[in-house]
């Protein structure tokens, strides 16, 4: 079958490939560029460890057709640092013990990165909500949502 | 296994593509035939879509409300004016899914998912199809009925009357998880007043039979009537008839006979 030819920004980069019909984006990302900071869990769209930002709308790269990226911006969590220099949210999630084996980290961040660039100031139960397409089996969800909070504003978030 | 990929600017196209090829699906927000082929699914060949702005659009401005097929959660949530359908839109995933997820494709969402389409039926919406040979509106109960021989059609968008009032229209979802998470039961109820009377009471429940039915036993017991607590129990212990639901890793069939009319009482007695 023959495959497509498709183009992107990627981190403000732009790249291309040719993915094969069907193939989604979480594929594309770690297997045609080498991106590996989104991961693969459920694959159905349950868990949010796969959440990139499309056009600075969060989206479940898993579920993604890989084409309808085409001319369109996707930011993963390897664009989130600056250099050597952590983005606030990776250094409030290390502050606050926010990641534990880390595997839900990049969509937990991607969704809380999401949330701040359009609410800079959000309250508690707007970061709970923010995440709650994110499942974590280690922290409890508690270091985390404290970690966004912190991160928000410089920790100046509403309660 | 690699699918081939159509995607057609007109949505006639696109419907002539479905019709004509019993392994296509058509594609919205991916959340129900991504799922699919990620899990290996091979019945799908071909994945079809359309980028006509149509499939995108809302209108709200008049007495009857149209949503295109591809509107997304997100969208409903943005909306001032659908603000009555706010509770549906925002008990369904992450704000993830809800950025993905179309109205178009909640139609064909199963157990426990497609709460939406519950809230759509008790609002008795038409949807309006496009098959090969033409189009044509399909009230939405027929539309559930044959859901299964509808994937041949390409659904362009769902209309509905506004409630009356902003008390006509409630909706519940009942979940293990808040916010996000499939059904134990969906409820969705639309009871327009003639004076102090009911007079078109429409029940939707989901995760009560296959695909979201009407309560039509429960209907029954409030039409005609005021909202008084009698009425409430007659509707709430009729909730059940008729029903069909399914043992899922969520509920037990028993336990969701059991629950449905109690939510109702609730639902309708205005409780939390």
């Amino acid at each position: 079958m023959a495959k497509t030819a498709l183009q992107f920004r990627h981190n403000g980069r732009d790249v291309a490939m040719f993915v094969d019909g069907g193939t989604n984006l979480l594929v594309a990302l770690r297997e045609l560029i080498g991106d590996m900071t989104p991961k693969f869990g459920c694959g159905q769209g349950g868990c949010g460890t796969c959440s990139v930002l499309i056009d600075g709308e969060l989206h479940l790269s898993c579920l993604t057709l890989a084409e309808t990226v085409a001319g369109r911006s996707v930011e993963t969590l390897d664009g989130m640092k600056d250099g050597p220099d952590l983005h606030p949210l990776q250094r409030a999630f290390a502050d606050n013990f926010a990641a534990q084996c880390g595997y839900c980290t990049p969509g937990m961040l991607m969704a809380a990165k999401a949330l701040l660039d359009r609410n800079p100031q959000p309250s508690r139960a707007e970061v709970v909500e923010a995440i709650s397409g994110n499942i974590c089996r280690c922290t409890g969800y508690e270091p985390i949502i404290n970690a966004v909070l912190s991160a928000a504003s410089g920790g100046r978030a509403r309660a | 296994m690699p699918v081939t990929v159509k995607t057609f600017t007109s949505t006639s196209d696109a419907a002539a593509a479905l019709s004509s090829d019993r392994s296509a699906r058509y594609l919205g927000g991916g959340t129900l035939v991504m799922r699919a082929l990620n899990e290996g699914d091979i019945s799908i060949s071909t994945v079809v879509r359309a980028s006509d702005q149509a499939m995108t659009r809302i209108d709200a401005t008049g007495s009857r409300t149209i949503l295109g097929a591809g509107v997304t959660f997100a969208r409903i949530l943005a909306e001032r004016d659908l603000a009555f359908l706010h509770a549906p839109a925002r008990s369904i995933g992450g704000p993830a899914v809800r950025n993905m997820g179309t109205v178009g494709g909640n139609l064909f969402a199963p157990v426990p998912y497609g709460d939406f389409t519950v809230a759509m039926l008790a609002l008795d919406a038409m949807v309006s199809v496009q098959g090969g040979l033409g189009g044509r509106e399909i009230p939405i109960d027929e539309f559930l009925q044959s859901r299964d021989r509808q994937t041949g059609a390409l659904v362009l968008a769902i209309s509905f009357a506004k409630p009356g009032s902003a008390d006509a229209f409630r909706y519940r979802k009942v979940a293990r998880i808040k916010p996000k998470g499939g059904a134990v039961i969906t409820l969705a109820t639309h009871l327009p007043m003639n004076g102090s009377r009911i007079v078109g009471a429409r029940i939707a429940l989901g995760s009560m039979a296959p695909t979201p039915i009407r309560a039509r036993a429960a209907e029954r017991a409030l039409e005609g009537r005021s909202l008084d607590t009698s009425t409430i129990n007659a509707a709430a212990a009729a909730a059940v008839e008729g029903t069909l639901p399914g043992d899922n890793a969520l509920a037990s069939a028993w336990y969701r006979r059991e629950i449905v009319g109690v939510h109702l009482r609730r639902l309708l007695s205005g409780q939390e």
